[in-house]
Formats: structure tokens, sequence, C-alpha cells
């Protein structure tokens, strides 16, 4: 149908485009960030009514099927999903709207003959082909569908060479003479290339990897608008790419990373992979009730979550206990260090599903003065981010990463499942420390029984 | 739309992307890579327009897939994302719980020292 006038249709897209940014904005603070959002998906919604009232279209009945079924598969799956395994369900997301550009820009390939839009077209299949690879990779790391650790084989940085060589020339004679078949070529080429990229990333640097990823459909998306001409996905896809970009730098700088360093460091060697060497060091372990006693006569806890509580899924049981010591007069902070759980702001989302009110979740800069004042820290589930190596010992793959300084607290009490070492392989000096206490067990197991402890004070 | 004034609109584009997320606390990451997420997902546009204008079979079918593809990413973006918000409350004014009433009691003289330790600094 082509009921709305171009002027009616480019207003329409403006004001779908004004919705995107509010979008983006609101989410940028706790109190408008829902709000924000829903404003996202309703100027989504006018930009779809839009384009069917403006654009010539046939098979229409063809189309509203396949978004009945593309909404039918997803709105479930994204209401069911467990909080703790919703990164992945970002990742696939994210994967299928990269696979979704690549393919409209290969079937729009046959309707031009101007070089600058067959250039937009093969940056729309290689980055979106890349994207779908790459977050089909992440899914299947987060997900434990294979190995979190980085995969390194030694035919690999020539192999990714290649392919992006051959990606290059492949486009090069696509813009020369528009060969349909050279664009499947490519869009192969990508895939291959999506998949080299993410392999050798470490489990704890995937989400970055989303986010890079993220910020690569979007430019995907952006270049699809100029293929087509069509200034919304212009805007939209920009803005994604622009702000993707400074998220992933926003969280790479967190865990005091640099983004190639992450991508290419395992190539180098020794960026991610330590030792699993387990320390046979003496440490002072305790049991539930000690540690029920530490907090329940404390004035002040901080509690670290880490990791471990968000595979123990023990974030309703963590929740519990600092309601059990605040109903005894005990002041209990959560410190949340940046990239805590599996992705940064996954902790806070975890316990606020855990009804922990957001204003007891502390960011770093916010609670490491606080350390100091503090009687326990309790660490659940957390190693690298509260190892003193990242600020004393220069050699450590960990170094310059910010941490939350709990050896200053008073009392440090760990609960971990083992004496191994956390994902970066580093011996925490810690545990080893005189005013360390550790309760070895499953976080939520471990919790649960301190919990019954304090309760029974 | 000639080619100047959509390099324009991107540029433009660029300088708002960079500035509407570049305070964003790390407490929202999550939710904003979420977000922004599902705002690529407006691809479906693209892709119904690339439907609309099949003109043999395969070139639908291929069509449909990323309309499907395009829908999952919008729709499920926003499901997910707003899922996630949704946990992010403040606290209730009205506790009806004994953990809310007790807990808010503490927090009023619990508030502590501004932080004075910037996490770039003692990180090195």
């Amino acid at each position: 149908m082509t009921i709305l006038s171009p002027t009616w249709t480019a207003i329409l897209y403006l004001v779908a485009a004004v919705c995107f940014i509010l979008a983006l904005k609101g989410l940028s603070s706790p109190k408008t960030a829902r709000r924000g959002n829903l404003i996202g998906a309703a100027g989504a919604l006018v930009a779809v009514i839009t384009v069917f009232l403006s654009t010539k279209l046939d098979n229409i009945p063809w189309i509203l099927a396949a978004i009945a079924v593309g909404a039918a598969i997803a709105a479930p799956v994204a209401r069911r999903v467990q909080m703790t395994q919703m990164p992945q369900l970002v990742a696939l997301f994210n994967g299928v709207g990269g696979g979704a550009a690549a393919l409209v820009a290969l079937l729009e390939l046959p309707h031009t003959d101007d070089p600058w839009v067959r250039l937009a077209i093969v940056f729309t299949l290689l980055v979106g082909a890349i994207s779908f690879s790459g977050s089909l990779v992440t899914f299947a790391k987060l997900q434990e569908l294979m190995t979190t650790r980085p995969v390194v084989f030694a035919g690999l940085p020539v192999l990714m060479g290649l392919a992006l060589l051959a990606a290059i020339v492949a486009s090069g004679f696509i813009i020369a003479t528009g060969a349909g078949w050279l664009a499947v070529v490519l869009l192969v080429l990508g895939l291959v290339t999506g998949v080299l990229l993410v392999l050798p990333v470490g489990g704890a640097d995937v989400p970055i990897v989303i986010s890079l990823l993220n910020a690569f459909t979007g430019l995907a998306v952006a270049a699809s608008g100029l293929v087509l001409g069509n200034v919304l996905l212009v805007v939209a896809g920009t803005l994604v790419g622009a702000s993707g970009t400074i998220l992933t730098r926003a969280m790479a700088s967190a865990m005091g990373r640099s983004v190639s360093g992450i991508l290419f460091g395992a190539f180098r060697g020794g960026s991610t992979a330590g030792s699993t060497d387990v320390s046979d060091r003496p440490v002072r372990s305790s049991s539930a009730e000690d540690v029920a006693v530490l907090l329940g006569y404390a004035q002040r806890v901080i509690i670290v979550p880490g990791y471990g509580l968000a595979v123990a899924q023990g974030q309703h049981t963590v929740a519990e206990l600092q309601a059990a010591l605040e109903a005894r007069g005990t002041e209990v902070v959560f410190a949340i260090h940046p990239v805590a759980g599996r992705m940064p702001g996954h902790m806070n989302v975890l316990l606020a599903e855990a009804n922990v009110p957001y204003e007891s979740l502390k960011e770093m800069s916010e609670v490491n003065g606080e350390f100091k004042q503090a009687d326990v820290a309790l660490v659940v589930g957390a190693n690298d981010v509260v190892n003193p190596a990242a600020k004393s010992t220069p050699g450590s793959p960990i170094y310059g990463m910010p941490i939350l300084e709990v050896e200053d607290a008073r009392q440090v009490v760990f609960l971990k499942r083992s004496m191994r070492p956390g994902f970066a392989g580093i011996e925490n000096e810690l545990l080893y420390e005189p005013q360390t206490t550790l309760l070895f067990g499953d976080a939520k197991d471990s919790l649960a029984k301190v919990l019954t402890a304090v309760k029974a004070l | 739309m000639d080619g100047v004034a959509l390099l324009t609109i991107t540029v433009l584009a660029v300088f708002v992307g960079f500035e509407v997320v570049s305070k964003v606390s790390s407490t929202l990451h999550t939710p904003l890579m979420s977000g922004a997420n599902a705002i690529h997902g407006i691809i479906l546009v693209g892709a119904i327009i690339v439907a609309g204008q099949a003109a043999d079979g395969w070139t639908l079918a291929l069509a449909l897939v990323a309309v499907v593809l395009a829908t999952a990413n919008l729709v499920g973006g926003f499901v997910v994302t707003d899922r996630m918000l949704e946990m992010f409350r403040g606290r209730p004014s009205t506790g009806s719980g004994t953990r809310r009433s007790l807990s808010s009691s503490k927090r009023a003289r619990g508030t502590v020292a501004p932080a004075s330790t910037d996490p770039k600094e003692s990180g090195r």
C-alpha cells in the first residue's frame, strides 16, 4: 500500500529515530530505563507500520506470517529464560539480527549497478555474517555447549589472515562486477571469520565480545540502510554502532583490558590462559557456624558477589542472608565489580531479581573506600576481582585491572568451591593472609548453611 | 536522498550515539547492551521491503527468513530488556514485608561517606 506520502513517511521515520535516541538515553538511568525501553519498542512499532503503509509491497500475507513466526519464537523464549542464561540469549538475538542484515544485502545486490551501493552491500554482507557466526560461537561458549577456555591452534592467525584477504579480494570483484555467486562466497568467508574471531576469546571476556558484535550488527544495519536508501536504518544502525563501541570500551576498561588484547591476546599467548594448579599452602578454613558468628556480630558487612554466585544460582539465598543480618542490626551492602557475573551489570540484574533494592548495590568506585570501615568482607564466588595481585604484581595477567579492595576489611571471608585459582589462573595471596577465613563448598549451599546458622544465633 | 545528506545524517548519528551512552553506570551496561541490541532489530524494515519486492520464489524464501530473524531480534530484544529492567525496582515506599521496613530504617543512618578512591588510579 502507498497510503502515506514520502513526506509523511520521512516524518514518521524521524519519530521512530527520536524514539530510539530517547530509548538509549532512558536506559542510562535506573529510574527511566524501563520507560526508555518501552519508548524504543513503540518507535519500532511506528517504523514497521510506516513501512507497510508507505511502500508498494507484494507478498504481504507471507510477510505477516513470517513476522508472526519470528515473534512467536522469540517472545516466549525471552519471557521464560532464566536470568542467569540471559547473556547468551542477548548474543543469540544479536546474531540473528546480523544474519538478517546480511541476507537483506545479499538480496539487494542484483538491483544495483552503483559501485558505492555495492560497497555498502559487501560491507553489510561481511560484517553481518561475522556478527551472526561470532554470536553463535559466543552463545555456545556461554551455554557451555563448548569449552569456555580460549581455543587456539597453530594455524589460526594464518587462517584468519587468509580468510580476511580472500574476503577483501572477493569484495573488490563484487564491487566491480556485481557477481552474485561471489557474494555467496563472501557470506561464507564472513561466517568463517566470525568463528575464527571468537574462538580464541576466553570465557570471562566473552561478554565484551558480545558487545563488540552488537556494535558490528549496528554498523551492518546502518550500511543496509545506505543500500536501501532508508534513513531510519541508517540512523538506528549508526546509533547502535556508536553506542556499542563506547559500551565495549567501557566494559573492557572496567576489566583493565584493551579490546585488541581480548581479541588477539590468545594468539600472543598467556593472556587469559593461566595455570589451574592447586596450591597446597596452608589456609584457614572454617565452618558455617563460625562464619555466621563473624557476620552476626559485625557492625558493617560488605558482600562481594561474583561469577560463582551466578553459577550456583545463589542470588536468592544471599538476599535472604542480607535480610537476616539487617534484621539483627548489621549493615549490609553489596560491592559490585563492573564485570561481576557473566556480563557487566549482570550481577545487578541477578540481585535485583532476588529483590535486593538497587540502593544496596554499590559500584566499585563508590564502595572501595568503605572496606576500611567494614568488619567483614564476604566474598562469594569471586576471586580475580578481589586479587591484590592486580595492584602489586606487574607480571600478572590481571595486572592493572581495577579490583575491589577487600584486603582493607578487618576480616575477609571467602566462600569458594575449591582452592583452584580463578579464571585468570593466578593465585590469590589474600587467601593465605591471617585475616582471611575460607568456607569451602558450592556458593548456594554454603550461603544456605550460613543463613541457617545466623538465624539460630 | 543524495549521498551527502545521508553522510551528514550518519555523522550526526555517530555523535548522538556516543553522547547518549557516555555517562552510563556499569549497573546498566547489560540492559543497555540488550536495549541497543533490540534497536538494531529494526533491520526488519529492510527485510520487509526486500520481501515485498521479491520477484521469484528463492528471493522471497530468503527474504522471509530475514524477516523471521529480524523479528526475533526486535521482539525478543525488547522483551528480554523489559524483563531485566522490571527487576530494577527501587525500595518500595509501602513496605509490606518485614524485610523492607527493617532495611530502610537501617539505611537512613547507614549512608556512608562518598568514595574517594578512583578505580583507575587504585588499579595501577
